[in-house]
């Protein structure tokens, strides 16, 4: 943020291409365990969310907008062709992505007081991505919806590290 | 406490309407992935849980993670049964609550 | 650093095609909302929705309580804000006698701060001054910017016309450079606007919280690699009257949203 930075750093008795080599390591050591080792696939959390059961194709419907100006606010929409009945509702809805730090977006949980199976929420991506959302019906049947949004990057941004 | 919330529920209804409720709350959804100015890691501080219930009753919850937005918004619906309060909870990572609740008044 | 790049890329094509920046003509002026996709135009459009609202919930409360060693609220000299402050800022900055300069609402509300409530200045773009600006201005949404008609402004006003022509920082571009000849155009992945102060104190995505226009006017300043005026310089309030009087017409937005 502040312009003034002093130049001096430059010309530390140590080589630039060493400085170099030692902030890569640095970022390896500290952004990988976490960022991209920790971080179960877009399946792997689905499969976590169902138990086990596979989502088949269908019933759901996912909006979301195929070009995003800015990730840090996303609408979604999600509807679930479902009575929405005592015997035969939806009970849980689960939005999941696929390049964020964290796989797991939201769960909601419904029932038959709902009404409709329908939620909106804004939600962050950090970049151009996959997202799917799965509905978990009352007789136990997953169903899901996938969309991709390509996220856009705005010039001229407040931080520029 | 009460929330610094906007929370939005028709004040008047008919029995069996499926009504939209909208319900959003001033808070920073910090993820824990950002660096802060002194280049160290700004801690987590995200709304975990959303709760609403309908005459005493839970109706609606939601499970939030570090990708729901900022100032997060929800909306969902529900089914006029009975006049009386709807009441919405935030819960944060330190299992802090705030509150706020609407009036519905169902013929 | 992408963004670096990205703006570094259109430096050229900016000095090519850089010529007397002459203004946005009249029936050409366009809010920034006009340039926002229709998801970020309908998050601005629904109150319950739109997240700059939270601010002016919390605007509303702070009117009503009582401050400093005078224990008096905002509400206690001007009352309903609905009625007393409707219109107030679309004619902001205004004059201000008592240090012969012109003010903006920031501004005023630190002074009467001092002046009325005998309480400690609110901090620049802290939540409580944000959520008081954002709650007045929010009293003027819908009504249009009206043309300057104070005379006395005028020399202030020049001089913020001169600052958004001048070329600076490390880019060596003015404000004109992009929002005059280049509005309409793609830098990098966002389109250029035409730099209203319209929407403010508006919600940034960007910023994921409300923002005023000195923080926007720093931003770019950054943007251009220099060195950013501080927060309540003469200089940013100079530029805030420039611009006021370039959207006139332009009906206030606050809480607008841009991306």
């Amino acid at each position: 943020m502040n312009g003034s930075r002093p130049n001096h750093g430059l010309f530390l008795p140590v080589g630039r291409r060493q400085l170099l080599a030692a902030g890569i390591a640095g970022l390896m050591v500290v952004s990988l365990p976490r960022q991209v080792l920790a971080r179960p696939s877009l399946q792997e959390a689905i499969r976590t969310f169902t138990g086990g059961a596979d989502a088949q194709d269908g019933r759901v419907r996912l909006e979301l907008p195929p070009l995003v100006e800015n990730g840090n606010a996303v609408g979604i929409t999600v509807n679930a062709e479902s009575p929405m009945t005592a015997d035969n509702h939806v009970r849980r809805i689960g939005i999941f992505n696929e390049k964020n730090p964290e796989a797991n977006v939201i769960v909601f949980h419904l029932g038959p007081r709902s009404g409709r199976a329908q939620v909106s929420t804004r939600i962050r991506l950090a970049t151009s991505q996959v997202v799917v959302a799965v509905a978990e019906m009352s007789d136990g049947s997953f169903w899901s919806s996938r969309a991709s949004a390509i996220v856009t990057l705005a010039a001229c941004i407040e931080d520029l590290s | 406490m009460t929330a610094r919330a906007l929370v939005n529920v028709p004040k008047a209804v008919k029995q069996g309407e499926v009504v939209e409720i909208k319900a959003m709350i001033a808070h920073p959804m910090e993820t824990g992935y950002r660096v802060g100015p002194n280049g160290t890691n700004i801690p987590r501080d995200i709304i975990r849980r959303f709760a609403c219930s309908y005459g005493g009753e839970e109706v609606f919850w939601a499970d939030l993670y570090p990708a729901v937005s900022a100032n997060p918004f929800i909306a969902f619906t529900l089914v006029a049964s009975t006049s009386g309060t709807i009441a919405f909870t935030w819960t944060d990572d330190a299992g802090e609550t705030q509150t706020a609740s609407a009036e519905i008044t169902v013929s | 650093m992408r963004a670096l790049w990205g703006l570094a890329g259109v430096v050229g094509a900016l000095t090519c095609s850089m010529v007397a920046a002459a203004g946005i003509k009249d029936g050409e002026k366009r809010s920034g909302f006009d340039f926002m996709t229709r998801e970020t135009q309908a998050l601005q459009a629904d109150d319950m929705a739109n997240p700059g609202m939270l601010w002016v919930l919390q605007g509303e409360q702070l009117w009503h309580q009582a401050e400093g060693k005078a224990e008096i609220a905002c509400a206690g000299c001007h009352g309903e804000a609905s009625q007393t402050m409707r219109g107030v800022a679309a004619r902001y900055p205004a004059y201000d006698e008592a240090t012969g300069r012109p003010t903006d609402l920031v501004g005023r509300i630190n002074s009467c701060r001092a002046a009325r409530q005998e309480a400690e200045p609110l901090a620049p773009e802290s939540d409580a001054l944000l959520a008081l600006t954002t709650y007045v201005a929010h009293q003027s949404r819908g009504m249009p910017i009206p043309p300057a008609t104070d005379a006395r402004l005028a020399p202030f006003r020049d001089n913020g016309r001169r600052l958004f022509q001048s070329r600076i920082g490390q880019l060596d571009l003015s404000c004109a450079s992009c929002h005059h000849t280049n509005w309409g155009k793609r830098l990098g992945g966002s389109v250029i606007p035409q730099a209203h102060p319209n929407g403010y104190p508006l919600y940034r995505l960007e910023w994921q919280g409300v923002g005023s226009l000195q923080r926007r006017l720093r931003n770019c300043m950054v943007g251009v690699r220099a060195e950013p005026f501080a927060f309540g310089a003469p200089e940013l309030v100079e530029l805030e009257l420039y611009l006021m009087e370039q959207a006139q017409g332009l009906p206030i937005e606050t809480p607008a949203v841009r991306p």
